[in-house]
């Protein structure tokens, strides 16, 4: 299921069961009681505006005991993430969130959490990175560490957040993915605003995730001891699979992930009722000739001048990425097949070239016959507002040059100041 | 299932400590520790505990003996052992002045 949004799930009818409560949560606190419900045993973070209240609300929960984990205080996020890679190996589930800066400075960990390929689940809380300094909402810091080897996923609703951290345990730890998966969403505009969020009850949540065994468990023997990650020389040794195979090994697992995820979806549907729509989500696409293409909080703009552009004349739909890591290719390819346009808002830059998710998405579409002409938009970089008129303008422009299938090898930046 | 032990489904590179698993690094030292028994409490005392370079060699190259033995096809010249030792026991000899 790849198209449909969360409102039409088929079993959004069933009966609530009693032990559910709906609280009024930011989305950095939705993130943490996803936390709480999955029984996380160890939690290593770093302060980072606007991650901070996501771990302040569960070192409340550890305090009070209504969690029983452990946390680490830690002096960088570098040491969060090292902790958590430790933690993890043993078979103990583990979390952390962070933002911007603190997530760069976790890049080498990153590497090492996703190559040791263990079910390491983050938060990240997406803000500018600097020069010049930011504290604002954009994608930058997430689409940054997109090679790492970790699964992204991107939210635009804190019922969202809170389902998606519940997801992310039971991608991460299937065996045929057993991969780190970081929850993004939008600093300020989910972290800090208040929402309705359903929360499971512990038993429903217990039932869809049960505990966590590492793949390293068998190695982790007191009898037989084992190094883990030591130098592999260029060539296999002894029939053991050197750098590449093991580096073969964990892009295929990146490469099943998107299924993985649909099939997590779809039991997590039947738990809670609820489905976000697998890797991609669709908003009146099906009648649509042209698609607005955007992640997190870019598509729910997007959302709100569909009612114009139709009323307008153009047909328009919006196609949200989930998934942004590993890249939904074939979902992508299967949706926005046949569509005329598609305008793609990026609040990302892949410097040098262009905004990540347009270039990702043109490549999705190479070979098939006849595609749709794609026009990228760089939009609400450092916290920019990027309004319904913006996308408005944007999908005019990219209809508009359209018709002339006209290339622009520059960028198109939208919301900029006058005269610039 | 994923098993580390078994190289067709390991995901991740473990590996089985065991002597020499990074080839003769004995070839690195340009110093090497040299024991004098005549000062090594060991010796010296029959009766006394030290063993305070085994414990201090990073690379596990000094047994637990009277007295301790250095494996020289491993032991890379750190000179731990010599800064370590209580004694002033051990010695760090350049390679080409002495066999």
């Amino acid at each position: 299921m790849t198209s449909g949004g969360k409102q039409e799930a088929e079993d959004a009818s069933r009966p609530v069961p009693p032990a559910r409560e709906t609280l009024i949560l930011t989305g950095n606190h939705a993130a943490s009681f996803a936390v709480k419900a999955a029984r996380v045993q160890v939690i290593s973070a770093y302060p980072i505006t606007p991650q901070s209240p996501v771990v302040e609300k569960l070192s409340e929960f550890v305090e009070d005991g209504e969690l029983k984990a452990r946390m680490i205080r830690v002096e960088s996020e570098q040491s969060a993430m090292a902790s958590l890679i430790s933690a993890s190996t043993t078979g103990t589930r583990v979390f952390t969130a962070t933002s911007s800066h603190g997530l760069s400075y976790m890049h080498e960990q990153l590497a090492w959490a996703a190559g040791t390929r263990l079910p390491v689940v983050m938060c990240i809380v997406t803000r500018a990175i600097g020069a010049p300094w930011s504290v604002w909402p954009d994608h930058q810091d997430a689409v940054s560490e997109r090679d790492t080897g970790w699964i992204q996923i991107f939210c635009e609703d804190n019922q969202e957040i809170y389902d998606t951290v519940l997801e992310a345990y039971k991608i991460a730890e299937d065996e045929r993915v057993y991969l780190p998966v970081a929850v993004c969403y939008d600093g300020y505009i989910l972290s800090h605003t208040l929402m309705p969020v359903e929360l499971m009850s512990q038993a429903e949540v217990d039932k869809f995730l049960p505990p966590f065994k590492s793949h390293l468990m068998l190695a982790m023997s007191m009898d037989d001891p084992v190094g883990v990650n030591p130098v592999t020389v260029p060539e296999p040794r002894e029939g053991f699979p050197a750098y590449m195979e093991l580096r073969h090994r964990m892009q295929k697992a990146l490469e099943g992930a998107a299924a993985v995820m649909e099939e997590v979806e779809a039991e997590f549907a039947k738990v809670s009722g609820r489905h976000h729509g697998g890797a991609v989500r669709s908003y009146r696409l099906d009648d649509a000739e042209v698609a607005l293409v955007g992640m997190g909080s870019c598509s729910s703009q997007a959302k709100v001048a569909i009612d114009d552009l139709r009323a307008a004349g153009i047909k328009a739909g919006v196609l949200t990425v989930r998934l942004f890591r590993p890249f939904p290719k074939r979902q992508i390819r299967e949706v926005l097949k046949g569509k005329k346009v598609v305008a793609v808002f990026d609040r990302d830059v892949a410097y040098g070239l262009e905004g990540a998710l347009c270039a990702e998405t043109k490549a999705s579409l190479y070979g098939i016959p006849d595609p749709p002409y794609v026009h990228g938009f760089i939009v609400g970089i450092g916290g920019r507002d990027f309004t319904t008129e913006n996308a408005i303008e944007g999908t005019r422009l990219a209809v508009e040059r359209s018709r002339n299938r006209e290339i622009h090898d520059e960028t198109t930046w939208l919301n900029l100041m006058e005269g610039e | 299932m994923v098993n580390s032990r078994d190289p067709k489904s390991t995901i991740a590179a473990v590996q089985h400590p065991t002597v020499g698993e990074a080839g003769k690094t004995g070839t690195w030292r340009t110093f090497r520790p040299v024991i004098d028994e005549n000062k090594c409490i060991l010796v010296t005392s029959p009766k006394a505990r030290c063993h305070t370079c085994w414990m201090f060699c990073p690379e596990g190259n000094i047994s637990k003996t009277r007295p301790p033995r250095v494996n020289y096809d491993y032991c890379k010249g750190c000179g731990i052992c010599a800064q370590s030792c209580p004694h002033d026991a051990i010695a760090m000899r350049k390679e080409e002045d002495e066999p």
